[in-house]
C-alpha cells in the first residue's frame, strides 16, 4: 500500500497525486504545494513523511486580532516588531526544526523563528506592519503546525527557571578542584624546606576559596537545618550543616593558629558531592506540565453574537445570558443552553467518554465539551468560575500547595542518626576531657566531621534520580523524586472507569438486526467515507470490507442526524433513530441505524472499549493492594466489571467530581491512596490522593494536574512500575546499611584521636563514590529484566 | 623558587577566567536547549541549491 508523502498515513484513494507522490487527503497535498512553491521541499529530505495533517481552522483565531490579547501573548512589542513564543505540540523531528526556522521564506514579514526542540516551542520575531499575529498562527496551521494557545498563556509570565543550584554546584566544583591541588603537599607531611616555606600561602588560599563554598554553595543546608530545628524536626540537613560548620571552624582555627592544614579538601569535596546529588535528582520534563488546571484547556476568546454581528470577546468577559457561537472543533467554555444548531458534544477530556453525545436544542451543555458537528449557538447560564466543572477548582485541595505530608525515608532515619552522633560526641568528649582537654576538643570535632552523613544523604537522591530517568525513558513521567517514595508506600489503588479503564480513542462496535450482505456493507462504507462526522469515521474504520468507488446520487448529510443517498437503485439512510424512522430502543448507548430501500435493517451500537489487559493488571495488583473502581456513570456495567475484575474489587458508581474527591479523602484516614484517572473530572481526586497518576493518550496536550503522567499504551505495565518503586526504596535502605559501615570505620579513627586530614580526605570521597555506584548499578539491574 | 607565586597566580587566574566564562554561558541561556543546535548545524545549503538532494542523519 502507498503511504502519504506528507504524513505517512495509508492512501486508500490513489486520485491525489503529484509526480508519483501520493497524498492521503487534500490537506496534505496543499501543504506539499505550499512548500513546493517556496522551494522548501527539502523538508521531505531530512525525514520521510515528516508532516502532520493540517486542521481546518477557518475563523478560529479571529480573537488574535484583539490588541488586548496580542499584548498578553507577546513577550515584546513596539511599533514595528513583535516577539511571541508559541507552543507547537506537533514538533517531532529534524524536518520540523528546519521548516519552522525557514518560515521567513514563506512570508517576508517573519524576521526570525527559533525552535526549542525539547520544549516544543518556537520564538517568532515578526514585523507587525507586514504580518499580524493571527496571520502567523494561520500560516503555521496551514502547513500542519498549529500552535496550542490557551487561557493559561495570557496569565502572567512563565515561571523562570531557577539557576541557583547550577551556580552553587559550579562554585563548589571549581573550589574543590583547586583546593585538592593545593592541599596535596600536606598529605605527605614531609619536612622539606620549600614545602614548609610555602605552606602558609597554600593554606591561606584554601581558606579564602572555601569561604564562598560554605556561605554560598552550602547555604541551603544551613537554612534547612534552621527550619528543621525551629519546627522541632531532626532532618538530615542538621547533621550535614553541623558537619560543614565544624569542618570549616576547625580548619580556620588550625590555619590561623598554625596547628595544621585543616580539612578544606574534605569540606569542599563534601559540599560538591552533596550538591551533585541534589542536581542529579532534579529531572524535569520541560514539555510536560504537572500543574495544569482548566485554564490550560480553555480557549482565550469566544465569539459573541450581538445585535450588530459577531464579536470576539475574552473569556473573562462572558456574562450570563450572552449568546455565543461555538464553531466546529471548539470548546464550550461555560455551562449553557443550546439555542440552535446540531450539537454533538465530545466530552472525552472531561469524562474520558469516547463517543460524542448528541443534544437537542434547549438541552443544557456543560463546560469542557468540544463541539464536533458544525456551528451551534448557545446562551450562557453560568459564568466561567461558576460552571459545574470549574467550580471544582474552588475546593481547598487546590488552594494549598504540596502538603502531601509523608515524611521521606532519609528524614525519618536521620532522627535516630542525629541523636546517636550527638550522644557519641558528648560521651567521647567527657571521656577524653579527663585525660586531655586538647584531645577532647579534637575528638569531638572529629566525630562530628566523620559522622557527617554525606553517603547517607547521597543514596536517596542518586537512587531516585536514576529511577526517575529510567521511568522517563519508558514514558512514565514522574514529577519528582519524592513521588517515587510515596509510590512505594501505596496500599490502595483507585481507578476511574471511563477513559482510564476504557480507551478514549477506540470504541467497541456491535451490530444488531438483519445481517447485511457484503455488497451492502461496501455501499455503507463508501458512503461513510464521504461523511466527516466522528461516528461515521469510527464505523468506517470498523467495517471489515474494502472501500470501493461508487456512483452516488443525492448525497445529503444532515448535521447531527445522519446521511441519506442513493447508490444505483438502492436508497440508503443511516443515522439517528428519528432520521431513519426506526423506533428508538431502550439503550442508553450511541447507536447508528441503517435503512436500505425503505426497510430498517438494524443498528450499530458503539460502546466504550476496555483497555487491553485490564483484567490482567487488576489480578496482578490484587494480592498487594486494595482496589477500587470509581465511576461517574450509572452502574450499567457492574455485572461485566464484576466478571472481569478480581472478586474483592470495590465498585462505586454515580460519583460526581466532588464525590470522587471526598471518597479519596475518607479512604486516606486509614490508607495511602493512589488515584489513576484521566479527565478533568478526576482533577480533584488526583490532587487529593497521595499519588495521582494521569493516563493520557497524547501526553503533550491533555492531562490534569497530577504527580505522574503516563502514556495510555503503558497501562498494562502499571504493576511493574509499582514494583520498581518498592524495590528502589529497598535499595536505598540497603545503601543506608553500607554507609553506616563507613561511618563505623570513620568513628574508630575519630574516637581514638587519629583522624588526620589524609584519612578524612580518603574516607569521605570513597564512601560517597561507592554509594553512588552501588545505587546506580542496583537500580539499573532492577529495571533491566 | 619565588616563581611559584607567579605560577600559582597564573593558574588561578586562568581557572577563574574559565569559571566566569561558564557562569556567563549559563546566564545567557546556552544550556536551556542542548538539543536543537545539534540538529541545526547539520542544515546547510538546502535553500541556495534546492535541486541538491542531501540526506542528513535521522535524529528522532
Amino acid at each position: 500500500m502507498d503511504v502519504c508523502y506528507h504524513c505517512g498515513n495509508d492512501c486508500e484513494d490513489k486520485s491525489l497525486k503529484i509526480e508519483q507522490k501520493y497524498f492521503c487527503c487534500n490537506g496534505c497535498k496543499t501543504v506539499f504545494e505550499i512548500l513546493n512553491q517556496s522551494e522548501l521541499n527539502c523538508y521531505y529530505d531530512f525525514e520521510k513523511t515528516p508532516g502532520s495533517i493540517p486542521n481546518d481552522i477557518k475563523e478560529k483565531y479571529g480573537y488574535l486580532d484583539h490588541q488586548e490579547i496580542i499584548e498578553k501573548l507577546t513577550s515584546f512589542s513596539d511599533e514595528t516588531t513583535e516577539v511571541v513564543q508559541l507552543y507547537i505540540p506537533t514538533i517531532h523531528c529534524s524536518s520540523c526544526i528546519w521548516i519552522l526556522e525557514n518560515l521567513h521564506k514563506l512570508n517576508d514579514g517573519i524576521v526570525t523563528s527559533t525552535v526549542n526542540f525539547p520544549d516544543k516551542t518556537v520564538r517568532f520575531t515578526y514585523k507587525n506592519q507586514e504580518i499580524s499575529l493571527r496571520k502567523v498562527v494561520e500560516l503555521m496551521s496551514s502547513i500542519g503546525y498549529e500552535p496550542y494557545i490557551s487561557l493559561d498563556d495570557t496569565e502572567g509570565a512563565k515561571n523562570k527557571v531557577d539557576k541557583t543550584l547550577i551556580y552553587q554546584v559550579t562554585v563548589a566544583a571549581f573550589v574543590f578542584g583547586n583546593v585538592m591541588l593545593l592541599s596535596f603537599p600536606e598529605y605527605f607531611e614531609v619536612d622539606e624546606y620549600w614545602l614548609n616555606q610555602y605552606k602558609y600561602v597554600f593554606r591561606g588560599l584554601m581558606l579564602v576559596m572555601s569561604i564562598p563554598v560554605v556561605f554560598f554553595s552550602a547555604r541551603d543546608y544551613f537554612i534547612s537545618a534552621y527550619k528543621g530545628i525551629s519546627h522541632r524536626i531532626l532532618n538530615i540537613d542538621i547533621p550535614i550543616a553541623l558537619g560543614i560548620a565544624v569542618l570549616f571552624v576547625r580548619s580556620v582555627v588550625e590555619v590561623l593558629f598554625d596547628i595544621g592544614g585543616g580539612f578544606f579538601d574534605s569540606l569542599t569535596g563534601l559540599v560538591f558531592f552533596l550538591l551533585l546529588g541534589k542536581f542529579f535528582q532534579k529531572k524535569t520534563y520541560n514539555y510536560l506540565s504537572f500543574e495544569r488546571d482548566y485554564k490550560s484547556y480553555f480557549p482565550i476568546a469566544v465569539t459573541k453574537i450581538c445585535e450588530n454581528g459577531e464579536e470576539s470577546i475574552p473569556l473573562q468577559n462572558i456574562k450570563k445570558r450572552d449568546r455565543l457561537l461555538i464553531r466546529n472543533e471548539e470548546l464550550i467554555p461555560v455551562d449553557c443552553i443550546l439555542i440552535s444548531g446540531n450539537a454533538s458534544i465530545d466530552y472525552s477530556f472531561v469524562t474520558g467518554e469516547a463517543v460524542p453525545v448528541e443534544k437537542e436544542s434547549g438541552a443544557k451543555l456543560f463546560a469542557g465539551g468540544k463541539q464536533t458537528a458544525g456551528a451551534i449557538e448557545i446562551e450562557v447560564v453560568e459564568t466561567i468560575e461558576q460552571s459545574y466543572l470549574t467550580q471544582l477548582w474552588g475546593n481547598d485541595v487546590f488552594a494549598k500547595k504540596s502538603t502531601k505530608s509523608i515524611k521521606n525515608l532519609t528524614d525519618s532515619i536521620s532522627k535516630y542518626f542525629t541523636m546517636a552522633i550527638l550522644t557519641i560526641a558528648t560521651v567521647a568528649g567527657i571521656y577524653w576531657s579527663f585525660i586531655d582537654v586538647g584531645i577532647a576538643v579534637n575528638v569531638v570535632t572529629a566525630v562530628l566531621i566523620i559522622a557527617c552523613p554525606c553517603a547517607l544523604a547521597l543514596s536517596a537522591p542518586f537512587a531516585l534520580g536514576n529511577i526517575l530517568r529510567i521511568f522517563g525513558l519508558r514514558k512514565f513521567y514522574v514529577k519528582n523524586a519524592d513521588t517515587v517514595e510515596h509510590l512505594a508506600k501505596i496500599d490502595t489503588i483507585v481507578f476511574d472507569k471511563t477513559g482510564t479503564l476504557t480507551s478514549t480513542s477506540n470504541s467497541e462496535i456491535s451490530y444488531t438486526g438483519t445481517a447485511l450482505t457484503k455488497e451492502e456493507q461496501v455501499i455503507l462504507k463508501s458512503l461513510l467515507r464521504m461523511s466527516n462526522h466522528p461516528l461515521s469515521r469510527a464505523l468506517y474504520a470498523y467495517l471489515p470490507v474494502a472501500y470501493k468507488k461508487l456512483e452516488v446520487q443525492d448525497f445529503e448529510e444532515v448535521l447531527g442526524k445522519g446521511v441519506a443517498a442513493t447508490v444505483g437503485e438502492m436508497s440508503v439512510k443511516f443515522g439517528a433513530a428519528s432520521f431513519v424512522g426506526a423506533n428508538k430502543g431502550s439503550t442508553n448507548s450511541t447507536v447508528i441505524y441503517v435503512r436500505l430501500n425503505e426497510q430498517v435493517k438494524g443498528y450499530y451500537e458503539l460502546k466504550n472499549q476496555y483497555r487491553e489487559k485490564v483484567s490482567q493488571v487488576f489480578s496482578a495488583l490484587a494480592p498487594n493492594y486494595k482496589l477500587v473502581v470509581l465511576s461517574g456513570d450509572n452502574d450499567g456495567e457492574r455485572a461485566y466489571l464484576e466478571e472481569i475484575l478480581p472478586k474483592n474489587t470495590e465498585l462505586v458508581f454515580h460519583q460526581k467530581p466532588e464525590d470522587k474527591l471526598d471518597f479519596i479523602k475518607n479512604l486516606q484516614e486509614s490508607k495511602c491512596v493512589l488515584m489513576v484517572g484521566d479527565g478533568l473530572n478526576d482533577a480533584g481526586a488526583l490532587m487529593q490522593s497521595n499519588v495521582g497518576i494521569s493516563i493520557s493518550e497524547n501526553i503533550n496536550v491533555f492531562s490534569p494536574a497530577c504527580d505522574i503522567i503516563m502514556d495510555a499504551k503503558l497501562f498494562r505495565k502499571l504493576p511493574d512500575f509499582m514494583r520498581y518503586a518498592k524495590k528502589t526504596v529497598l535499595i536505598i535502605k540497603m545503601s543506608f546499611g553500607l554507609s553506616f559501615m563507613y561511618n563505623l570505620v570513620g568513628m574508630y579513627f575519630a574516637l581514638t584521636g587519629m583522624l588526620t586530614p589524609v584519612v578524612a580526605a580518603i574516607l569521605m570521597p570513597l564512601s560517597s563514590i561507592t554509594i553512588v555506584i552501588f545505587v546506580t548499578l542496583c537500580t539499573n539491574l532492577l529495571t533491566k529484566k | 623558587m619565588e616563581v611559584i607565586y607567579i605560577t600559582i597566580g597564573v593558574s588561578i587566574i586562568v581557572a577563574v577566567m574559565f569559571f566566569i566564562a561558564f557562569i556567563k554561558s549559563v546566564k545567557s541561556g546556552q544550556y536551556e536547549d542542548t538539543y536543537t543546535p545539534s540538529v541545526r548545524m547539520l542544515f546547510d545549503d538546502e535553500l541556495v541549491k534546492p535541486t541538491k538532494k542531501k540526506k542528513t542523519n535521522n535524529n528522532q
